[in-house]
């Protein structure tokens, strides 16, 4: 057991138990809907690591949403112990088949094509009117072990507790993942592509596998979405400011750690909804005023914060950029 | 034959407002290798700053062929006074950054700009059609045709014409030419490239707001709108090549074109063809299909 996943483990079984015998419900909802967008930007951080940014995985994020709502519309299925899993599964399937496509690209290409995809999904799902055009169309009932609920609070911490638990293993996975060989590639690969072919590893069979792990996330993060907003639709599922919001929240949490998307997001979540409620005409000026003072002022994201306050180097951890490598 | 007519016709208009905006994105792209997302806010802030103008001189009492100075004017201002303080304050920090964290720092920039537009102007839209009547429609092969926006198939002709000329045909096109083509010799060579990576800024900012500026009369200006602009120009740049001028024309025609077609024949594929066309040529030409040559390092 290493100290990080000590500190995961301590981490949300914290949160578990705050939310579920203190946190009121609008805050427990606010972790339930941050947490599920910190999946997707755990599997962005893999890539980050890798030098690579997506301007287009909402195209898997709404993958996964749309699968879990349609299972539930079209097949009657429910039941979250499929759902969920089917949700990943589509989009690491889609992420693998365009994966041979999309790793031969780096930089801005690699963003750009991205988008172009995700815009392609964007434009067939607004004009599909069987799936409820732009409106979209409201989430089954979750079941879990055929099991439903129509008490709110009940429901809510079904999935409060579901997002804790699933969070912590993707968390601890992704972790274990940066550590062994092939995800010690991943900085490499940033660092000197050519260097890592003379070692032996493939740089496109490794960026492949990495953009398939982070395609699977943004669909599980989907479907968790799916069903804490009970309501899937294409402009806030899949539209290119989600994957805005979604690279968003990966700066702002920074590259130190596995634990950062999960914090950085809540943060994300709460300033969003505070600037909304003080300023409703001026929220995204604060939104965007705090992204720029990310990255002019803190590079490293909350989580340089968090390990300095922590009184901890971690030379073990990448720098956030190629800056402080010293180029 | 009317209906390929309509089609042509409706795609050169879009085309060119594009092409407009889109040349400002791919210069800037081209000389200071910024993918600018803020570049929608130039082009919301000129169509808001033109719409407001001319609603203004209306008023005063200029006659409707009178109020269409108001477009060049915003274009300058929004242009000269927001591109200037922008480059000042944030993109003359941000050279040498990772391209992304460049592209994130503008997507935030275009966040605030788009705020800052409702607390100057509110949330209600702007109708600022005075140019339009001013402007006799054209009969061409039977068909009625909107005279405003034969205009803007002219502007934007011009431009490309004007931009073509600067480029190739004087100092100032050389000096970016070089710059564009690598920058470090560029500056060993003595070229003061961060006054030439200003003005290319400011002038690609005035070209943003020129674009909104010109189209404000046509459409009803309401928050929001430059948002669709900015992905659409960006589709335009890389179907072209990044940092290309004949590029970012047969581009903006590409799409202008496509557009055009899908609205009037197929409207299912309307929103993703244009994404679709951009998927495809990333896949097989990933530098666009008109790139600038590029310098090879050793």
């Amino acid at each position: 057991m290493d100290r990080t996943v000590i500190g995961l483990t301590v981490g949300f079984a914290l949160v578990a138990l705050l939310g579920v015998f203190v946190l009121p419900d609008w805050l427990m909802s606010q972790i339930l809907i941050a947490f599920s967008r910190a999946l997707a930007v755990l599997g962005l951080l893999v890539l980050w690591r890798t030098g690579l940014i997506s301007f287009g995985h909402a195209l898997y994020f709404g993958l996964g949403a749309y699968t879990v709502a349609m299972l539930g519309k079209d097949l009657g299925i429910t039941e979250v112990l499929i759902t969920l899993p089917a949700a990943g599964l589509v989009a690491a399937l889609v992420g693998f088949a365009l994966g041979f496509i999309i790793r031969k690209y780096r930089e801005i290409f690699f963003a750009m094509l991205n988008l172009a995809f995700s815009m392609v999904l964007f434009g067939i799902l607004v004009k599909t009117e069987a799936l409820g055009s732009t409106d979209g169309f409201s989430v089954e009932q979750p079941t879990l072990f055929g099991i439903g609920t129509d008490d709110s609070t009940t429901k809510l911490t079904a999935l409060f507790l579901g997002i804790c638990v699933i969070g912590w293993l993707a968390a601890i996975f992704v972790h274990r993942y940066l550590r062994s060989i092939l995800g010690n590639l991943t900085t490499a690969v940033r660092d000197n592509e050519i260097r890592v072919e003379y070692l032996g590893y493939s740089v496109a069979e490794a960026i492949h596998g990495k953009y398939v792990m982070s395609a699977a996330l943004a669909g599980l993060a989907g479907g968790f979405m799916a069903l804490a907003l009970g309501q899937v639709d294409p402009e806030s599922m899949v539209n290119w400011t989600v994957s805005g919001e979604l690279v968003f929240v990966t700066v702002l949490a920074g590259p130190g750690s596995v634990a950062a998307p999960f914090i950085g997001s809540l943060v994300f979540e709460l300033l969003r909804t505070y600037a909304f409620e003080l300023v409703p005409y001026a929220w995204q000026l604060i939104v965007g005023g705090t992204l720029l003072a990310v990255i002019f002022f803190l590079p490293g994201g909350l989580w340089s914060v968090i390990s300095k306050l922590g009184g901890r180097s971690r030379p073990s951890d990448p720098p956030a950029n190629r800056e402080e490598a010293g180029r | 034959m009317d209906l390929a007519l309509t089609i042509l016709v409706e795609g050169l208009g879009y085309a060119s407002y594009l092409f407009i905006v889109s040349l400002g994105l791919t210069i800037i792209f081209g000389v200071l290798k910024i993918l600018n997302v803020a570049h929608g806010a130039f082009y919301a802030w000129g169509a808001y700053a033109c719409a407001f103008l001319i609603g203004e001189f209306s008023t005063m009492g200029v006659s409707d062929l009178g109020t269409m100075v108001a477009i060049p004017i915003a274009a300058l201002a929004v242009g000269l006074v927001l591109g200037s303080a922008i480059e000042r304050t944030i993109i003359r920090n941000l050279y040498g950054r990772d391209e992304v964290i460049i592209v994130l720092a503008t997507f935030g920039l275009f966040l605030v700009l788009e705020d800052v537009i409702l607390l100057v102007f509110g949330v209600d839209p702007y109708f600022a059609f005075q140019p339009t009547l001013a402007i006799p429609g054209v009969q061409i092969g039977g068909i009625y045709q909107d005279g405003y926006k034969l205009t803007m198939i002219a502007l934007s002709l011009a431009i490309g014409l004007v931009s073509w000329f600067v480029l190739n045909r004087t100092h100032w096109g050389k000096l970016v030419s070089a710059i564009i083509f690598d920058s470090d010799l560029a500056v060993a060579m003595g070229v003061n490239v961060r006054r030439v990576f200003y003005v290319v800024f400011v002038v690609g900012a005035v070209l943003g707001a020129l674009g909104g500026a010109y189209i404000a009369p046509t459409i009803s200006v309401s928050p929001g709108f430059g948002v669709e602009v900015i992905v659409l120009s960006f589709a335009v740049v890389v179907i072209g090549g990044m940092g290309s001028i004949g590029g970012a024309a047969i581009g903006a025609l590409l799409v202008g074109l496509l557009r055009a077609y899908a609205v009037l024949q197929w409207p299912e594929i309307e929103l993703f063809v244009v994404y679709a066309v951009m998927a495809a040529v990333l896949i097989f030409r990933p530098e666009g299909l008109f790139a600038p040559a590029k310098a090879r390092k050793i």
